[in-house]
């Protein structure tokens, strides 16, 4: 088991005839099960065309109808990227993965809000995306990295994520699944919402959790995980050093009022019972003391 | 993106917020003819910088004649203006605002932020005007009013009202307070602002609601359709460093310390910085190279980072995914040749191709001092600028350090340089938002 995604979800990407969409196919498509998983594209103006053997529709519903997709990718340059999500909602997929960064904070606004009432889950913006080791991976991140086992990582942060998952596999420890949720203010699911899967999926025994600063996610996931979570969670959060009022790259990672600071949410994340380190690199190496 | 007090009400006023009359200027003449052009008898003079806290800086001034404010916008303009919020060099007043003043009966608060919890707008309002609103929060919560705001039908009457009165707005000022609260959304939201604040939003003696202050910041996301809000920018209020890493497509934050981070990732750019200071080392900067690391823009943000005076090393720590790191490790070599580096640079590389980037850099003759993981190359880099004997180092001081460089770049091959702009430009245009990492 896994979450959010397996050997047998069916993929389409919007987005496919850009060059980030075309790269990120083909490397997604090459593997474990891609081949079998990546089964549409989406570009209104080129339906009937394909991508290197992938058929391309002109809209996220012609793609499910014709193919069964039940997960979309988006790859869509961040001034259609909010539509781009709505489209894939309207058409009642499982799961949007929307890997565009830069949208405007305006249009997640709106965008989350006629989501509401709908079924469609949305991992990211500004995210590496899914992947479930020697399954399927789709999204930015390098798969050869990654390895199959019981540790669960959710994260805010792309490489940083790459670093985790890194440091866990030259330890022997593989991952069930792996989420980036994205670093933007306004995103789809948060901390909290994938530690719940992690905790209902039979195949995850830990995980760990990266977070940075900026809002207050990471303390309502901790605070969820003292009353909930049955499995040890590791925890680090980036940005100790960073000044207050400075965006630091990810439009969410910012310390204003006072709040969001590193320091505060590690306190949390302490006090709900979650080992956390202060040093990026022994993510790997705290789990592995809780495994034991 | 951040404007100017008198930009911001500029836009209020279009939306249809009271503002009192005012004029920019730059020079004392211009302020005088403002002060003439305004009449009155009492005038305030402001000065015009990206920060708040300008007031207890001493960067707001009441004058009674035109005389005064001859006398203070000389005193104003050009002074080094020292707030909370300048850090303690302060920032130069190049500009001011001359408004006519106003008879201030009441202090009040109103601003607007997106609320990450309900993923909403918020109006926070406050009938402690004039104050720093995180105190007031921090101190007496029960006097901040919010609603959160329904972004398919806006900010309505009954809660518009309902906050004029929770803040004490007469019951006859009421519908003044709702236009106010109702422009200013519709502000925010039509210019994609991320924060508007009308510290302090006063009550006239004569009964009106007026903005007395105005700052509004932009999503820079969006600017790609405000190129109204575009043409605010002064890049005079902006960190140089941070202007010219942004020509480049590279994510840059000034710090105070002396060690140069360049990461690939904005969460591993701070994991890095975090790791440094834990080993007792202080970052200069934030540096976020972003995917698609090439040697122009390693070249770039080498040479960014050695503007800093301050700098004692350098730390590359990059996480190879898609991004090989044989082709970084040959960026990085090309970039220390480049800039004649001559401090000790330490490089972490991680993930594809990582043995044979190892060997370019290995290879190089270059002294790149090499780790293995994101603890050892803060250990060493912070090592090595300890080390550092200041007899030894190549730049005893910071004033001859500047020309020394100058000198490097002049010896540079300038075909080559050209080149590579035009490559650094077409990059820019190419930005998109691809993600290589």
């Amino acid at each position: 088991m896994s979450i959010l995604i397996d050997e047998n979800t069916r993929v389409m990407t919007q987005g496919i005839t850009g060059k980030t969409g075309m790269f990120h196919t083909q490397t997604s498509r090459a593997y474990a099960n891609g081949k079998a998983c990546f089964v549409a594209g989406v570009n209104p103006k080129k339906a009937g065309e394909d991508f290197e053997g992938i058929p391309i529709y002109g809209t996220v519903a012609d793609a499910k109808k014709a193919t069964g997709a039940n997960v979309s990718v988006i790859y869509v340059p961040p001034p259609f990227a909010a539509s781009a999500i709505e489209e894939a909602v309207e058409a009642d997929l499982d799961l949007v993965i929307c890997i565009t960064e830069g949208i405007p904070v305006r249009d997640m606004i709106r965008t989350k809000y006629r989501m509401k009432g709908k079924r469609t889950l949305l991992v990211g913006p500004n995210c590496p995306g899914v992947i479930t080791p020697d399954e399927i991976k789709i999204g930015i991140m390098p798969g050869h990295i990654h390895k199959k086992g019981p540790v669960g990582v959710v994260s805010r942060s792309g490489t940083l994520t790459y670093e985790a998952v890194g440091q866990l596999s030259e330890l022997g420890l593989g991952q069930s699944s792996c989420v980036g949720i994205g670093g933007d203010p306004v995103n789809g699911l948060k901390h909290i919402d994938v530690l719940k899967m992690f905790n209902d999926d039979p195949k995850t025994e830990a995980v760990i959790m990266v977070g940075e600063i900026g809002g207050s996610d990471e303390e309502n996931a901790a605070r969820w995980v003292k009353a909930n979570m049955k499995k040890p969670v590791v925890g680090f959060i980036a940005g100790i050093t960073a000044p207050p009022g400075k965006r630091m790259g990810h439009a969410g990672a910012i310390i204003s009022g006072g709040k969001g600071t590193a320091q505060e949410k590690l306190a949390v994340m302490e006090e709900c019972g979650i080992k956390t380190t202060r040093n990026p690199a022994e993510m790997g190496r705290t789990l592995k003391s809780l495994l034991k | 993106m951040k404007i100017h007090e008198y930009q911001g009400k500029q836009i209020l006023r279009e939306y249809g917020v009271p503002t009192p009359q005012g004029f920019s200027a730059m020079s004392v003449d211009e302020a005088v003819d403002a002060a003439k052009k305004l009449g009155g008898k009492v005038w305030v003079v402001k000065a015009q910088i990206h920060a708040g806290g300008r007031g207890k800086g001493g960067g707001v001034k009441v004058a009674k004649s035109v005389e005064e404010v001859k006398k203070l916008s000389s005193q104003i303009l050009g002074m080094q203006l020292k707030t909370h919020q300048t850090g303690p060099q302060g920032q130069k007043v190049r500009r001011l605002l001359i408004e006519e003043g106003a008879d201030i009966k009441k202090e009040l608060y109103v601003g607007m932020v997106v609320d990450r919890g309900t993923q909403r707008v918020v109006l926070m309002a406050s009938s402690e005007g004039g104050m720093d609103i995180e105190e007031v929060a921090e101190k007496t919560p029960e006097k901040i009013k919010k609603v959160f705001i329904d972004p398919a039908q806006g900010l309505s009457d009954d809660d518009a009202d309902e906050i004029a009165l929770g803040i004490g707005i007469p019951e006859s000022a009421v519908a003044q307070g709702r236009t106010v609260f109702k422009a200013l959304y519709k502000c925010f939201d039509a210019t994609d602002a991320s924060l508007a604040e009308i510290n302090p939003l006063i009550l006239t003696g004569d009964g009106r609601v007026v903005a007395l202050d105005a700052k509004l910041n932009f999503d820079d996301n969006a600017l790609f359709r405000h190129p109204e809000i575009v043409a605010l920018r002064d890049l005079d209020e902006e960190d140089p460093y941070e202007i010219e890493a942004s020509k480049y497509d590279l994510n840059y934050i000034s710090l105070d310390g002396n060690i140069a981070c360049m990461v690939n990732g904005a969460g591993l750019a701070m994991a890095t910085m975090d790791t440094t200071k834990l080993y007792g080392g202080a970052p200069a900067n934030f540096l976020d190279v972003g995917g698609g690391a090439t040697a122009e823009k390693v070249t770039a943000a080498f040479k960014i980072m050695l503007k800093n005076p301050r700098v004692k090393a350098i730390l590359v720590n990059i996480f190879g995914g898609i991004m090989k790191c044989d082709t970084i490790a040959t960026g990085v070599v090309a970039a220390a040749r480049e800039v004649k580096l001559s401090i000790p640079l330490v490089v972490r590389m991680k993930g594809t191709n990582e043995d044979l980037g190892k060997k370019i850099l290995r290879d190089s003759g270059l002294p790149i001092i090499s780790a293995d993981n994101m603890a050892d190359a803060a250990k060493k880099v912070v090592g090595a600028v300890k080390k550092k004997k200041p007899a030894a180092k190549p730049k005893p001081a910071v004033k001859k350090a500047k020309p020394a460089r100058k000198k490097a770049k002049a010896k540079g091959k300038p075909p080559k340089k050209a080149k590579k702009a035009k490559k650094a430009k077409k990059a820019k245009k190419a930005k998109g938002r691809k993600k290589k990492t």
